[in-house]
């Protein structure tokens, strides 16, 4: 592991030796973002073609299947056709802000992929406070909506973003909760340390060592919470197509539209990438180490993890219907931010017993 | 380039503050405070105070603006008839203004001030400003910290305790009472024979008939 991060500096010594610190930085940096945003696209890409077929097949239906083997190239398909598509502005919209919209919702979906490391050493920034970067971050996506909403100057659009802002920050305090209780547990706000403090512990580092389970209210706050925050169902009342015909999206088209399906796939994962590195321990293998190649910590794992998670999101949206909005608030409020209250509360009179597993 | 980074970010500030007062649109002078924190923000980070640069973009853009925005969204506000009386209380606000102008100078100018000599400490590597100011607030602090937290919970109550009303006319859930309710509650099911004898029935028509 040692020669594989020297490896990985070595592009950065070329580069320092060639142009300066201060150029090179900015070209590692550069070239690292390309290497994170570039699979991440294509992972919303083939993400939504997942969506389809898998909730065809959940379905009986056989979902996209015409375009190349297996459907695989309906995504590039349907991106070329949002690019070609007439971007409509609506006569009364207050166009700065019409085009802003999209792009403050894509902008923090891309950015918040700065601090989740896929591996030790490989991650854009490795900065002590990256769990509050990655909240702080996430909850400015709502003004994206709340901006399109307002600038498209229709009552469908303002309702959207009204219930989205609303529905964004209650379940941002649930979320917020549950992250805490992993911050006492890591003692760290670094996402690779984070990480790392999971491979330690009674059971040395497989599945029983991970916060899922020490943490595991938290978990399902977490990830019911992330649901609630890129507005997938069954907490879609945002988009409502039944009530309010998609909400803030509806006077969009073309490009504009697809910005806000891109950041809402991109959300998806990274919701799953963070669950994943928080409470599912990462890169590391759900056995002991101790059997040979099983046991190793992978990036494989990483992947398999997310994968999972996503599968999930998909998995919710064939099976429960949506919630009607105050219960989604009642269960936001009254249910989830107990729920955590108490479970930090047991963590923290935990881990100051004798039987504390974080030592 | 920390210098120069200082002056862009120093240039945005000042003009999106001026925006904020001068913007047209409530939307767009909320949008543009907005665009101050941030950039305030940025500048404690060019200072290497991530923490607290962190904070106040989760605190203040991420929960507070987006609360303000959705009132300020949400009321129909008439700017042209609140700017009428802008330059009747200019006078005012304008000494108001220059005696805080003047003061402020004053300070900065003191010689106890020092400003010219003022450096800030560069941060030793590995230096992790989070677990530091956790120290000193949950240490040296703890009194004032816990104060300021009761603090606040107690504003935070009085907030909802004063505009907690329930009207008596309205009808709401009560999801414990939906969730405990049973079949039985709902359904009646009754017992009844799926046809009512022949018999009777050619009895009536007969009867119809004679009458």
């Amino acid at each position: 592991m040692m020669e594989l991060q020297q490896l990985l500096q070595l592009p950065l010594q070329l580069m320092t030796q060639y142009l300066g610190t201060d150029l090179a930085f900015v070209g590692w940096s550069l070239l690292k973002i390309v290497c994170v945003i570039g699979p991440l696209m294509g992972g919303v890409a083939y993400l939504t073609l997942a969506e389809r077929k898998i909730i065809g097949m959940m379905q009986i239906r056989i979902g996209p299947n015409r375009v190349g083997p297996f459907g695989l190239l309906q995504p590039v398909v349907d991106g070329v056709k949002l690019v070609l598509k007439e971007i409509i502005t609506p006569s009364a919209a207050n166009t700065g802000l019409f085009y802003l919209g999209p792009a403050m919702v894509m902008i923090p979906a891309m950015a918040a992929w700065a601090v989740v490391p896929f591996y030790p050493g490989f991650v854009v920034a490795d900065i002590n406070v990256g769990l509050l970067y990655i909240m702080a971050i996430t909850s400015m996506g709502i003004y994206g909506v709340i901006i399109s909403g307002w600038a498209s100057n229709s009552k469908y659009a303002f309702l959207g973003a009204m219930r989205a802002a609303a529905q964004v920050i209650s379940y941002e305090l649930a979320m917020g909760f549950a992250l805490i209780g992993v911050m006492m547990v890591s003692g760290s706000l670094n996402l690779t340390e984070i990480v790392e403090q999971q491979g330690r512990g009674i059971a040395g580092g497989s599945i029983l060592s991970w916060n899922l389970i020490p943490l595991a209210p938290l978990f399902v706050v977490y990830f019911v919470s992330g649901l609630a925050e890129t507005n997938r169902c069954p907490f879609d009342v945002v988009e409502g197509e039944s009530e309010i015909v998609a909400g803030h999206m509806i006077e969009y088209s073309g490009m504009t539209f697809a910005q806000f399906f891109l950041a809402e796939y991109a959300n998806m994962i990274l919701i799953s990438a963070m669950a994943s590195v928080l409470f599912l321990g990462g890169w590391l293998s759900p056995f002991p180490a101790s059997i040979p190649v099983l046991g190793a910590p992978c990036f494989l794992w990483w992947v398999a993890k997310v994968a999972f998670l996503l599968f999930c999101f998909l998995w919710f949206r064939a099976t429960f219907p949506r919630y009607r909005y105050d219960q989604l608030m009642r269960l936001g409020w009254k249910v989830f931010i107990p729920v955590t209250l108490v479970w930090i509360v047991l963590i923290g009179a935990w881990m100051q017993t004798p039987f504390s597993i974080w030592k | 380039m920390t210098l120069a980074l200082f002056y862009l970010f120093a240039a945005i500030l000042v003009l999106a503050a001026l925006r904020v007062v001068t913007a047209r649109n409530p939307v767009h002078a909320a949008l543009s405070l907005v665009l101050c924190f941030f950039t305030a923000a940025m500048l404690w980070m060019l200072i290497k105070a991530e923490f607290l640069a962190i904070s106040l973009v989760l605190i203040y853009v991420g929960a507070v603006m987006v609360l303000f925005l959705f009132v300020v969204m949400m009321l129909d506000i008439n700017f042209e008839s609140l700017r009428k009386g802008f330059w009747r209380f200019f006078p005012v606000a304008g000494t108001v203004a220059a005696i805080m102008l003047g003061e402020m100078l004053l300070v900065l100018t003191s010689r106890y001030a020092n400003l010219s000599a003022a450096r800030l400490p560069e941060p030793a590597a590995g230096f992790n400003s989070a677990k530091a100011l956790g120290k000193l607030l949950y240490t040296e602090y703890f009194l004032p910290f816990q104060l300021a937290a009761v603090l606040l919970l107690v504003g935070m109550i009085a907030a909802i305790a004063l505009t907690h009303r329930q009207r008596k006319n309205t009808k709401f859930q009560d999801p414990a009472d939906q969730v405990a309710v049973k079949a039985a509650d709902r359904v009646v099911v009754l017992k009844m024979e799926a046809e009512k004898p022949a018999h009777a029935e050619t009895d009536t028509t007969h009867t119809g008939e004679k009458a």
